[in-house]
């Protein structure tokens, strides 16, 4: 087991042709996934290393069976993109894109937030890897084997970094979920916990979260009421300045709230151990394993 | 991207919001000539991107022109909280009978828009959040639907508005939402949003926060940037692309990945480090951007060490190499430089390091083994 992306799944790509789109296509099918259509529109009929390629998601879907859709296009295209997924009745649409417009986010969040059949993860996230199964995004999977933590974070490097720490270890993944670093991510901490809590491949759970918005407190709170797995966290970002941008879109510590050292606490409240820093985290989960 | 009061003034005027009358300038001599023009007595205030300019000195009433010159000259070139004045607004004097809050904010939690009002105006919204929360009415707002007339009734009722302006209040909440929306902000406050002497309802303050990524379908907000108040080092690297913060440190740093650059930073500064920025190489940088990166980061004098912390995932080791060999080439740093490479081609990376015997270069297998020895030679 896994959660979100394993064997059944059948990838959809959009911006299939454009030049990141087609070298993680090649990536993904490389690892095991299968992928089993694109879509770039004016570019119908033509093919990806045999993956036909269609001009719209909906001809995609109808001919291929498509349940998961991948988003590589440009920001300003992206929003659109994920609509016309949703509307073609894909059920997990895994958006990679950076730099979507805010707005565009929040229209997309509360469209999508009318379907109860179809999950958003992202935007602004390196993707999602059940090592051994699938791989749908940009994580480098060379460094996962399979195994019983399940991983969710904010952030792509940081994530290869922690998982790395607990490979090391010993420890591999059941399934890695890069939740993005945009203000308004499809898929939250909570989302997540409440699929790695039902999955019964899943052991440990590790979340990596950062400064900026509430999620990780709301995540502390879920985890007190329905997680019966350990949990080990991380947050990055206590030494950042309030008001600056670090990088996420995401990651800003607003006047007094989103700091990270009221994350930690708050988790701390609620019985979940953190580590102070990625070393620490692996250490953690190694005691806890 | 946040504006200066004028342009967020501007910006409301743009889309019906009423702001009163105004003018800027950048010389005594122009802020004379607005406040003739406008008539007097008028307002000559700073226009910099900081909080608490009428306690710095930095708004001031002028009753007539020797008031006006007197005001411009002392205000202009002002140093208010480490932003020095460049630019000045002069505006019509108004009428305050009372003084309003109003504003519109990204709530991140309920992922939607959300509504505030309130009659205690004039201050800091977050002193009133904290001492009397009951006295601001908040509404969210469903991005689908807008802002309706009920919303704004409903704001203006339960935050117990004069009666005789409920309806101007709707009238300038439903503008500004508008100028939320059609702007694509992330932020826009009125503080305060006055009542005038005849009963009219106007914006006599606008703290505007636009959404950068937004900015390529408004290129007439693109051009608002003020950089007369930014940081040498940050404006050098939004010009090459970089993503960078200026923090009050000593430790260059350099990651891959917002993420783990922040928590290097954190591992610097847990190791009795001092971090001097925040840098995010990006995915996938190849060595030019890594050239140039090592510039902006050297450029700022109080950098005595610089920590590379890269765990390759699109990102390839070798690349980094290469860029920092010809980054070394071409600056010749004074400083030592430590490295830990990770991930996608980390032993050739490593290889090319050792190869080019690089002067003053540690490398480091874990990042807490680097952080550890950057501090230690800063």
């Amino acid at each position: 087991m896994s959660i979100l992306v394993d064997r059944e799944t059948r990838l959809c790509v959009s911006g299939i042709t454009g030049r990141e789109g087609s070298f993680h296509t090649r990536n993904n099918q490389a690892y095991g996934t299968n992928v089993v259509a694109g879509v770039t529109p004016g570019k119908g009929g033509q093919d990806l290393d045999g993956i036909p390629v269609f001009d719209t998601f909906h001809r995609a879907v109808e001919e291929t069976g498509a349940n998961t859709a991948m988003i590589f296009v440009p920001p300003r295209f992206a929003a659109d993109s994920i609509l016309e997924a949703e509307d073609a009745g894909v059920a997990l649409i895994v958006a990679i894109t950076e730099g979507i417009p805010a707005h565009d986010e929040l229209r997309v969040y509360n469209h999508l937030a009318r379907n109860p059949r179809v999950r958003l993860v992202g935007p602004n996230c390196p993707g999602i890897l059940s090592p051994g199964k699938a791989n749908v995004g940009i994580i480098p999977a060379a460094f996962f084997r399979e195994g019983n933590v399940g991983v969710v974070s904010r952030s792509g490097t940081l994530t290869y970094q922690i998982g790395n720490e607990l490979a090391q270890r010993g420890f591999g993944n059941s399934t890695i979920v890069g939740i993005g670093g945009d203000p308004v991510p499809g898929t939250s901490f909570v989302d997540a916990l409440e699929l790695f809590e039902a999955d019964p491949e899943t052991e440990l759970i590790v979340m990596a979260g950062e400064i900026g918005g509430s999620a990780e407190e709301e995540a502390a709170e879920y985890i007190a009421e329905h997680v019966s797995k350990p949990v080990v966290a991380y947050i990055a970002g206590v030494t950042a300045p309030p008001g600056k941008t670090m990088g996420h879109a995401g990651a800003i510590v607003s006047g007094s709230s989103g700091t990270a050292k009221a994350k930690q606490e708050a988790l701390e409240a609620r019985g979940v151990r953190v580590g102070q820093t990625p070393t620490e985290v692996a250490e953690v989960a190694a005691s806890l394993a | 991207m946040d504006l200066l009061e004028y342009q967020g003034k501007q910006l409301f005027a743009r889309r019906g919001v009423p702001v009163p009358e105004g003018t800027p300038a950048t010389t005594v001599e122009e802020a004379v000539a607005a406040a003739d023009e406008l008539g007097y007595p008028c307002v000559v205030k700073a226009q910099v991107l900081i909080g608490g300019r009428g306690k710095a000195g930095g708004i001031k009433l002028a009753n007539d022109r020797k008031e006006a010159e007197e005001h411009a000259r002392a205000i202009l070139g002002m140093d208010i909280r480490g932003f020095t004045v460049h630019r000045l607004w002069v505006e019509q004097a108004s009428d305050i009978a009372a003084e309003y809050y109003a504003s519109i904010v990204f709530d991140r939690a309920a992922k939607r828009p959300l509504v505030m009002l309130s009659t205690q105006g004039g201050m800091d919204i977050e002193e009133v959040a904290d001492r009397a929360p009951e006295a601001i009415a908040r509404l969210h707002v469903d991005p689908l639907l807008g802002f309706q007339d009920f919303h704004a009734r409903r704001l203006a009722f339960e935050a117990g508005v004069d009666a005789d302006v409920i309806r101007p209040i709707g009238a300038l909440l439903t503008k500004l939402y508008d100028a939320f929306v059609g702007e694509e902000a992330t932020l826009v406050e009125v503080n305060p949003m006055i009542v005038t002497g005849d009963r009219r309802v106007v914006a006599l303050d606008a703290k505007v926060t636009l959404d950068d990524s937004a900015l390529f379908r408004h290129p007439e907000n693109a051009e608002l940037r003020d950089v007369s108040g930014e940081d040498p080092q940050e404006q050098m690297a939004r010009e090459r692309g970089l993503t960078y913060v200026k923090l009050d440190g000593n430790v260059g740093v350099l990651g891959n990945g917002a993420g783990l650059v922040m928590s290097t930073l954190d591992v610097v500064a847990l190791a009795g480090g001092r971090p001097a920025n925040f840098l995010d190489a990006g995915g996938g940088s190849k060595a030019e951007a890594i050239t140039s990166a090592v510039e902006v980061i050297l450029s700022n004098p109080n950098v005595t060490a610089v920590l590379f912390n890269i765990f390759g995932g699109i990102t390839r080791c070798d690349e980094v190499a290469r860029g920092l060999i010809e980054a070394f080439r071409q600056i010749e740093p004074e400083v030592p430089f430590v490295v830990r490479l990770d991930g996608t081609n980390d032993v050739e990376g490593r290889r090319l390091l050792a190869e080019a015997d690089l002067p003053n270069l540690y490398t480091e297998a874990t990042m807490l083994d680097a952080a550890r020895k950057v501090v230690e030679l800063a």
